[in-house]
């Protein structure tokens, strides 16, 4: 018998939002008027709400535990969670009235659903204890065979980056000059090849390499940065053996040869735990996968992190974290060098939200960090930061970064959404200090959370990753 | 190598010319070290002028639920909701006008987060305009200074978002306010001088009249118009001199505000001009007025606002005896009448087909001077045909006290049903009175049941659901069932009906959760400053 769940904060149950449309909904939603029959307890929300059709739907959201939270609504929507469980969890969170405490009373199309799920949870986490252990003791069923399909696999990505070799000097052969008639179908193809070649990494490289020429101007220089770079990464797999550990797992992980998530996360020696202040989300769509990135900043090790959550298929990636909150977490960093991506493992508790800015770094601090990391992974595009004490200052038709004493500051990169960004961050600041959480490179710096210098300074995101935020 | 020189080759190609290093490998290789080296040795930019930081706002912050409705609000574009106005969803676009006025009176700031989207918002609704603006302060301003989009924001009337500067005991601090009112923008100083106005009336009458000569024609009209409130025969010699502005539009807005000070000469004037054209018929019948409209419109009438050219269609006498009578005060009407009230006037039959002028301009002197007591009798009997009734109801309406007045509007529904009665509800105070909002459930209750369809009082409905008020929910829930059709009744309406209250219950609940959120306990947020919100 689990105790009550402790009612949740707003932006908690908008975080759970699988998009901006379905926050809206549940929004709207979560206000007494069609609910009726709600309760909560027994570590469960339940309520019927009232559509436009004759029968109420039914709607429960097992809230107990730290472990994700899980949803069931008799409504035909292919969202998950649906606008009725976000209304419902968001009524729950704001009005004790509209929700009452009622734990002896679960109606019985909740409870039956709720045991289900309950019983089944349980099942997964023994069957999970006893797949690790078993991990443990036995090593993979047959090493032979995996190590002979990794060595078929890097055959393959050798034969790729060896023909991607002959294109770039082909290409430089040639003169650059013809590269922009030659157009965007000749790259596609190469990158075509690389996804043979099991390449992913190189076919993403090759693809932007196609859109440099009509970047607009000075593409030349930044063509010949990418194919300099795109070559140094051809010889680096080409050098495998010759290449120190960590630098080999960048290029291998570059070229795309992933590590298994279970995998990391089962070397129980190599976890991390802290509380991790969540400093930033973006979502984005690549290709027919949503994207959703998290960095986050451990409290005890003062380690920068990033965790990615895919959704395939229109589906909304799992992995909600709102900006802003502690997460008192398990990570396992992806190998290779400098550590930045990591996976999620267990969660030991709720995020709980955090009143004060990060400690950051001067405006300096953003070309510093970058190219520290740059030692290490030379194809890195830009490095996590935050810039404590700057001011947003409007600069022709873009915006820099300045430190609020001196006069150093960092251009922002200038795309169509950092305007909108950029507004409500001058917004926030108002022309006065501010702790910023972003992204600095070479294209410049990319803003995505700022804090106020006001007490208490709470996060403000500049983007919307998966919480219903932003506009325009 | 410099970068220049390797890229000049890889532009090149080298077929035609050896790159450096002597072949294509050795090109990249130095690419690569090249922009590995170039990326790892940035530095940063020197900085750009800093905008002056913005001024502070010393308003309490929202409680942090009213925070996130307004976030919610102002991301729902109308018609995201899906097909006009079905559905059971509350439209929230309509509901922010009325949160921002909740708010406003509470004396809240903005989160400074949702400036650029209240600031959108203003842009795209003229009608949010004020509010928003109010709400988002001098941050919003300061924002908008830097933004061209938002310049709406600093120009117009609207920008009554800047307070007046103060002194350390909470005083107008004179230097300040004059150095503002020289140097300031056209938004800044209108608002400093509504400011003053308010706080001061004769301070801000001497502010204007010190750099009156000086300023452009269409800035002392929206000067002038600052005026209004606070109106009193201080003004009147400085409003006298107005008379005789090189603006037209400026002479007769002066004329407006001088006749509408009963006590003052203009108005003394139009009285003598408005006696010396209607009076009781001595000679025929008793109870008669005559009317003989001005024969022409001299220097002196000219001078006192009036507008010799009538518009088009009208006769010039009797625009020029409109004109007169609207000017001259209402209370000279009763002596000169052999001492009959308002009321017995209006009553009055008028010779020779003048009634309708001359009650219509009584109806607008009732509106301009705020005379309850004649605008009641000129509204006459709430059950009376709607027709028969001189002037806009709706504007005479607005100067009875609140209560009179939706005690007026719901006798009128109860008459008259509810296809006349929008433009009379549009000027009830919100929420709605007791008896008021009665009369409207019950005619949309008698609707239903007619069997007409609820899109024939959508205008109604609407204003329903932003103006009843929101304890009446419950009540209106067993109406939110679908009734069985009726005999003779439209095919379906039941459904769309129960589709109606639904979603009127729906706003209804809605709108109490919304004003809760306001409460400063409920949100959890301090209540201290509210009083000392002050100028906004």
């Amino acid at each position: 018998m689990s105790a009550g769940a402790a009612r949740w904060a707003s932006e908690q149950v908008l975080a759970l939002a699988p998009d901006a449309a379905s926050a809206k909904a549940g929004a709207k939603l979560a206000a007494p008027g069609p609910w009726s029959g709600t309760g909560a307890g027994n570590g469960a929300v339940w309520g019927l709400c009232r559509g436009s059709g004759s029968k109420p739907y039914l709607t429960v959201v097992d809230v107990a535990g730290g472990s994700a939270p899980g949803y069931r609504c008799s409504c035909p929507s292919r969202k998950f969670p649906c606008k009725h469980a976000l209304g419902l969890l968001l009524l729950w969170a704001a009005d004790g009235d509209a929700v009452p405490e009622a734990p002896g009373s679960v109606p019985d199309w909740a409870d039956q659903w709720l045991s289900g799920r309950r019983r089944r949870e349980e099942g997964k986490e023994k069957k999970e204890a006893a797949a690790r252990d078993g991990e443990r003791a036995a090593a993979p069923a047959d090493p032979e065979a995996a190590r002979r399909r990794a060595e078929r696999r890097a055959a393959r990505i050798a034969a790729g980056a060896g023909e991607l070799e002959r294109r770039l000097a082909d290409l430089l052969r040639g003169g650059l000059a013809g590269a922009e008639q030659a157009g965007y179908a000749a790259w596609e193809e190469t990158a075509a090849r690389m996804v043979d070649a099991q390449a992913p990494g190189l076919a993403a490289r090759v693809r932007e390499l196609g859109a440099v020429p009509g970047s607009g101007p000075g593409w030349p220089s930044r063509m010949l940065e990418e194919c300099a770079l795109l070559h140094l990464l051809d010889r680096g797999f080409l050098g495998l053996d010759g290449l120190p550990e960590p630098l080999a797992a960048t290029v291998r992980s570059r070229v795309g040869l992933t590590t298994e998530v279970a995998a990391l996360l089962a070397d129980r020696d190599a976890l991390v735990r802290d509380h991790w202040l969540v400093l930033g989300g973006h979502e984005s769509e690549e290709g027919k996968v949503t994207v959703r990135r998290f960095w986050l900043r451990g409290r005890r090790t003062g380690r920068m992190a990033l965790v990615l959550s895919f959704g395939a298929g229109g589906r909304p990636p799992e992995l909600a974290l709102p900006v802003g909150t502690r997460v008192d977490a398990d990570l396992a960093y992806y190998p290779g060098a400098p550590a930045l991506r990591a996976a999620l493992g267990e969660r030991h508790a709720a995020p709980e939200p955090e009143d004060a800015p990060p400690p950051g770094a001067g405006v300096r601090g953003g070309p510093a960090s970058y190219s520290v990391a740059l030692r290490e992974d030379p194809w890195l595009d830009a490095w996590p930061v935050v810039l404590s004490d700057v001011v947003p200052v409007p600069d022709g038709e873009g915006w820099q970064l300045a430190d609020a004493g001196g006069d150093a500051a960092l251009p922002v990169v200038g795309t169509a959404g950092a305007r909108s960004r950029m507004w409500r961050l001058a917004a926030v600041s108002g022309g006065g200090p501010v702790t910023v959480f972003g992204e600095f490179g070479h294209r410049g710096f990319v803003p995505h959370t700022v804090w106020s210098g006001a007490a208490p300074a709470t996060a403000v995101p500049l983007t919307a990753a998966g919480t219903g935020g932003g506009t325009r | 190598m410099s970068w220049g020189e390797l890229v000049g080759a890889a532009l090149l190609g080298a077929e035609r010319r050896t790159p450096p290093g002597g072949s294509v490998e050795a090109l990249l290789d130095a690419a690569a070290v090249e922009t590995v080296r170039r990326r790892a040795g940035l530095r940063p930019a020197v900085a750009a002028r800093r905008p002056e930081p913005a001024p502070d706002d010393p308003r309490p912050p929202l409680p942090p639920a009213a925070a996130r409705r307004l976030a919610l609000l102002l991301t729902d574009r109308p018609g995201t909701g899906g097909g006009g106005r079905r559905g059971i969803a509350p439209d929230l676009a309509e509901l922010l006008p009325q949160w921002l006025a909740a708010a406003n009176a509470h004396g809240y700031r903005a989160p400074a987060e949702r400036l650029p989207d209240l600031l959108d918002a203003a842009r795209a609704r003229t009608d949010l305009r004020g509010r928003a603006l109010t709400l988002g302060g001098p941050r919003a301003l300061w924002l908008a200074r830097l933004n061209p989009d938002w310049g709406f924001a600093l120009r117009g009337g609207s920008g009554r978002a800047a307070g007046l500067p103060v002194d350390g005991t909470g005083e107008p601090d004179e230097a300040a306010v004059r150095l503002r009112w020289e140097e300031g923008l056209f938004a800044e100083r209108s608002a400093l001088l509504r400011a003053l106005r308010r706080h001061d009336p004769a301070a801000a009458r001497e502010l204007l009249a010190g750099t009156w000569p000086t300023e452009r024609a269409e800035d002392r009209l929206m000067f002038l118009d600052s005026l209004r409130e606070g109106l009193s025969g201080g003004d009147e010699e400085f409003l006298e001199r107005a008379l005789t502005d090189r603006s037209r539009n400026v002479r007769v807005t002066a004329a407006e505000l001088l006749s509408a000070l009963p006590g003052s000469g203009l108005a003394a004037r139009m009285a003598a001009r408005a006696r010396s054209c209607v009076a009781l018929d001595r000679t025929g019948e008793p109870d008669r007025l005559v009317v003989e409209a001005p024969h022409e419109c001299d220097a002196g009438m000219r001078r006192d606002g009036v507008v010799p050219d009538p518009p088009p269609g009208r006769g010039e006498r009797s625009w020029w005896l409109a004109q007169v009578v609207e000017a001259a005060p209402l209370d000279c009407w009763p002596e000169h009448l052999g001492g009959r009230t308002p009321v017995r006037i209006a009553a009055l039959s008028v010779a020779d087909g003048w009634a309708a002028d001359l009650h219509e301009a009584w109806a607008r002197a009732a509106v301009r001077q705020r005379h309850a007591e004649w605008a009641r009798a000129l509204l006459g009997k709430p059950s009376a045909s709607p027709a028969a009734a001189p002037g806009d109801p709706a504007k005479l309406l607005t100067v009875l006290p609140e209560g009179e007045r939706a005690e007026w509007v719901a006798e009128f529904i109860a008459a008259h049903g509810l296809s006349e009665a929008f433009r009379v509800l549009g000027v009830c105070a919100v929420p709605w009175a007791e008896p008021l909002g009665r009369a409207v459930v019950d005619a949309l209750e008698i609707a239903r049941d007619a069997g007409s369809y609820p899109w024939s009082f959508s205008g109604v409905m609407g204003l329903a659901e932003r103006c009843l008020d929101p304890a009446l929910a419950d009540r209106l829930a067993p109406l939110a069932a679908v009734p069985d059709e009726s005999e003779g009744g439209s095919p379906g309406a039941g459904g769309y009906w129960s589709e109606a209250f639904q979603r009127l219950v729906a706003t209804l609940r809605l709108r109490a959760t919304m004003l809760r959120e306001l409460e400063p306990e409920a949100g959890g947020a301090p209540a201290g400053g509210r009083a000392a919100a002050g100028p906004v």
